[in-house]
This record gives structure tokens, sequence and C-alpha cells, in this order.
């Protein structure tokens, strides 16, 4: 009797949650799109940046280096300049992105003087792709240096190899994948949930539901369930997106990270009754969500700004974000195949947060209805 | 209403305080079996508060009180399968069709399916909602969903049935209507316990208690209130109560 009371009780928020269309598509497609913006839109990667070149030692050498950069996929001749007057006026067409110039007798003053000059000028008005540019031309200008150096005796020289490990190309897709995916189940499991119960306050059906027959546990555990569901198979969705379109790596175990998953939804949802059991209405709950839940954990989990280059107090302030600590997690495991003995201590931290949430919201509903 | 003289709710010296404030004074009173109990009192007499108690949403102060035949204090769930409760606010979800939340509270009440499909072929044919069985809650008219929220209130065959203001805000046609469906319930045994301050539904009920400031001043028959106090309405009765200075005192 007690079952068929709850299985009753869990088919009326299915019922309540399928019927609203408008909602379901917005959760599912968000992160659909989401993950589609930023696999193939907001990128950091370089390819085929406009160039122009001022050679004015029309030499060997310059014609070498001019080759070298134009036949890496990253660059692209756009236009051979005549005067320096140029180039301010290809930089202002907004076409080029950085220009060459070769001083006069480049090659003569490498082998006499052994020192030679090429300028480097790049359009900084976004300073981030300035300085990937910048650091690629630099890379096969150093290579080019090496290469004329063999066979004499160079000073000493240190050479770097760089690789940048479990992400060797660079996708932005990789980083935000995790990103994406806590944002949506916080926004499902916190706020939906909190909406769903602040409604029920709000029209006075909770009530009902108080003087029934059903343990305040078991409305509780009715509100929650759907709501675990239905960010579970959004997650489900939103990897699986990421790892065929995306080709976005699962390197660690796949349990363990569905075991997280299910750990910080629950931390999310326990959020979400907290949050119900404090607003006295949906509007309320919603503004709540946005300003207390969505906000900071957009910006303060490492989601977008790395926690790294924070000022101190956000990084302090960060320590109480569940998501930082779930976003993290998600990295090692999707990304560096983490196991159990490097993520232990963040799932103590998630856990340890989950209880604490549940400890206070199920004592807040309890005051509130006694 | 045959009563049998037997108490279905028995409630002694119960009182309710939210910090300094007292709302329900110190409260003693009993209702009979099929008994249609009036419960009055002006805005913020207390009557709110004490259904609240009785209905174990809220825990009482101090006190005694049995209801259905359960103590308040230690038998709270045993209350909640017996009796039926229908607020100020009807407690309809407007996002489910009809049929559904028939469906919704007979289930959380425990009905068996079978059961649940008879009542809730009873329920719609009687208050002859046939041609709203699909439509949403949001889509039918006030009178209609007022009508279905006390149906649904008593699915389960409550004891008691207790409701709080179930006619403000309701056309004179549907309150009509309603009171119908009350003394139906009653006829089959049902007690009503309900709270109102429409003074012309008090005439309605076979006895009326009337809170003034957390205490009960008087409980009787309508016909007993009225010779009692020298009045010739409910509402000159109730008046004397409410603003004693402005009238005779007592």
């Amino acid at each position: 009797m007690n079952r068929r009371r709850f299985f009753g009780f869990l088919q009326k928020e299915f019922r309540h949650i399928f019927r609203d269309r408008r909602t379901m598509l917005i959760l599912f497609g968000m992160p659909i799109v989401q993950i589609l913006l930023f696999g193939f839109a907001i990128t950091n990667e370089i390819k085929n940046v406009n160039v122009a070149v001022l050679d004015m030692a029309h030499d060997d050498v310059s014609r070498d280096i001019t080759n070298r950069i134009l036949s890496s996929e990253y660059f692209h001749l756009y236009q051979n300049l005549q005067s320096e007057k140029e180039i301010e006026t290809a930089f202002k067409s907004g076409k080029v992105k950085e220009v060459i110039v070769f001083e006069n007798n480049l090659a003569k003053n490498i082998y006499s003087k052994n020192i030679g000059n090429i300028q480097i000028i790049s359009d900084a008005t976004d300073p981030n792709t300035a300085n990937t540019i910048v650091a690629y031309t630099r890379a096969i200008l150093l290579n080019y240096q090496q290469e004329l150096n063999k066979g004499t005796k160079p000073p000493a020289i240190i050479q770097t190899e760089v690789r940048m490990w479990f992400n060797e190309e660079l996708k932005g897709v990789y980083l935000f994948v995790p990103g994406v995916m806590t944002i949506i189940m916080m926004l499902v499991s916190a706020m939906m949930t909190s909406i769903s119960l602040a409604r029920e306050k709000e029209t006075g059906t909770l009530e009902a539901l108080m003087v029934s027959p059903l343990k305040s546990w078991q409305v509780i555990l009715g509100k929650v369930i759907p709501y675990l569901v239905l960010s579970f198979s959004i997650t489900l969705v939103t990897l699986g997106l990421s790892m065929f379109v995306f080709h976005v790596p699962i390197r660690g175990n796949i349990f363990l990270l569905l075991g997280e998953v299910l750990l910080f939804v629950i931390t999310a949802l326990s959020f979400g009754i907290l949050i119900s059991s404090i607003a006295p209405n949906q509007m309320a709950a919603m503004l709540i969500s946005m300003m207390g839940l969505m906000l900071p954990t957009i910006i303060l989990s490492g989601y977008i700004f790395p926690i790294d280059n924070m000022p101190v107090p956000l990084q302090v302030i960060s320590n109480i974000i569940p998501a930082r600590w779930f976003i993290s997690m998600l990295r090692d495991i999707m990304l560096k195949g983490a196991g159990w003995s490097v993520v232990w201590k963040d799932t103590c931290v998630l856990a340890f947060m989950a209880v604490v949430f549940l400890f206070l919201a199920s004592r807040r509903f309890k005051m509130k209805l006694r | 209403m045959k009563l049998t003289g037997e108490n279905i709710i028995e409630v002694e010296n119960l009182v309710k305080r939210f910090g300094s404030f007292t709302a329900v004074d110190n409260i003693s009173f009993q209702v009979k079996k099929g008994e249609v109990f009036g419960f009055l009192g002006a805005n913020g007499a207390g009557k709110t508060t004490a259904i609240k108690m009785l209905i174990g949403l809220w825990s009482p102060t101090s006190g005694k009180a049995n209801v259905a035949g359960f103590d308040l204090f230690t038998e709270a769930n045993q209350i909640r399968k017996n009796i039926g409760y229908m607020a100020q606010r009807f407690s309809l979800y407007e996002d489910l069709t009809v049929i559904e939340n028939i469906q919704f509270y007979g289930g959380i009440y425990g009905l068996r399916k079978n059961i649940l499909k008879e009542r809730a072929e009873e329920l719609i044919s009687e208050l002859g909602m046939e041609s709203f069985r699909k439509e949403l809650i949001k889509n039918i008219p006030l009178g209609w969903k007022q009508k279905l929220a006390l149906s649904v209130a008593m699915i389960h065959k409550p004891k008691i049935v207790f409701l709080d203001e179930p006619t403000s805000g309701v056309d004179p046609i549907t309150r009509r209507q309603f009171w119908d469906l009350i003394y139906n319930a009653a006829e089959k045994g049902t007690t009503v316990f309900i709270t109102t301050h429409y003074m012309d539904e008090s005439e309605y009920c076979d006895r009326v208690s009337i809170m003034v400031d957390g205490r009960i001043e008087a409980l009787d028959t309508p016909a007993q209130l009225k010779k009692q106090f020298n009045a010739e309405s409910m509402d000159e009765v109730f008046l004397r109560l409410a603003r004693p200075t402005e009238s005779i005192s007592k």
C-alpha cells in the first residue's frame, strides 16, 4: 500500500515534467547547442591566419623563411607589402593579423655580423590570438635558426621540446565539455527541483500532501527521483555527443565517472531542496538558484576562468562551490584517465557538501511544516 | 443526520503559541459523529491554526486531542488516513487533467486500482463532469474546480472532512451546490468540520462554535445561540461576540 502511494506520486511528477514541453525542450536543447557551439565555433586553435610580408631583403634567407611560414597550415599570405607605410593600412583593413618585416640585407647581416633582424608585428586587439600567432611564428623562426647553425659549433643552446599532454591539439571542446555537463546538471537538479517544490508550496498542494498519509521523506524522494533520472539522461546525451561528434576521450573508468556524476547530482538536488525550503514562491526559487547558484558556478568553478588566475579571496570562495570540485574531477577522469586514488579527496569534499545540504534541507523542511 | 452521540473529535485545553503570541488559547470542545460542525471566527481569531493542529500539520504547544479515535500526539499517522482536508486554496494540480487529479489523490490515499477506477467514475458522474474528464484543471471554471476539490478531498471516504473556508470567492449558486455536496457527505455518515466567515452559512450547521482572540466564546446549535444572545440572526450573534464593547457588554 505504501509502495502504491509512492508510485502514484512519482507518476504525477513525471506528468508535470513531460507536460511542460517548453522546459523539456530547453533542458535537452541547451546542452546540445552549447556543446555544438563550444565544439565548432568557440576555439582557441589558430588556422589560416592572414599575414602580410614586407620583404626589404629579397634574398635567400627571407624567401626561405617566408616559404616555411606559409607552408605551415597556420598562415596564409594575404598580401606582399612594398613599404612601411602600408603596414598600418593592412592592419586597418582588418584582414591581416600579422605582418612580418625582413630588414635590408638580412642574409648578409646574418653571415657577416651573425645577427639578423626580423620584426613581427601583430594585431593585438585580440591579445590571446595575437600571442598565439606570435608564438607560432617564433617557433618557426627558431627552427630555422637551429638549421642555420647546423655544422657550426654553436654556443650552448637549451632546447625546449613542448608537448601538450592530454589534449595535444589544444581543443577547446575538451575543456568545455565537463563544464557544460556541470552547468546543465546544476540547472536541472537544483533549479528545477527547487522551482517544482516551490510551486507546490505556492499553490497549496504541498499542504494537501503533508496532510495525506504520504511521509515527508516520500514527498522529497518523489520530487528528487524524476529530476535525478532527467539530469542523468541529459548528462548521457551530452557525453555521447561530445564523444561521437568531437571525439572527446573518456580515458578513465566510465563507471567511476558515472558514479561521480551521481554524487554531484545528489549534491545539487539537496541544494535545490534547501533553496525551496527558503523560497516562498517559484519566482524567488528561480532568482535564488540563478543568483546564488548559477552565476557563482559559471564564474567561480573554473568552468571558464581558471581558478589559479583569480585573486586570492575569490580562490578561497571558490572552495565552497560544489561545481569546482566536480569539474576538476571530471577533467581528471575524462582527459587524464585518473583513477580513484586521485579523485578520492574531491569526492570526499563533494560528499561532505551533499550531507550538509541534505541535513540543512530536511531540517528546514520539517520546521516549515511542523 | 442521525447523531449517535458518539464523539469523533475531542479537544481538551488545546494551546498553540508562536513565541509570545498565543494563537489558540486553551480551547476545549467535542464534535459528534455525523455532525456538520461550524467553526466560526473573524480573520486572525485562530480558526486556521486550530484546524491545522487537528489535521496534524502543526503540533500543539499543550493540551489533549483525539481525532477519529486516535491521539493527536502519538497516532498522527493513523489520523491522516482517516481524514480529508480542503484548504482555502483548493489543492488541485492545474497542469493535470480532472481524471489525473482524481487518480493521484486516490493513489496517495492508498486506494486499490479497481476501487479507484470505480470511485473516479462515480465522482465524475455525481458532479456531472463527464465532459471535463480529460480537461486540464486550469481550463475549467472556478466553481467546478471547487466542487471537484471537495469531492477529491473525500475520495478515500474519510471519517471526518476538514474544510477551511472552502466557499470563499465562490458565487452563490455554486455555494448552494457546494452545501448540497456537504449534506450529501454528512448523510452518508461523514463528519464535516467547516470554517467559514459567511454567517448565513453557519445556519446550515448542526452546531456552531465561535472563536474570538484564540478562545471559543460560544458553542451551540444556531437556534440556541440566537436565543442565548437574544439575536435575530447569526450575524448579530457574531457581532455581539466579536465586538462586545460596541454592543451590550456581557
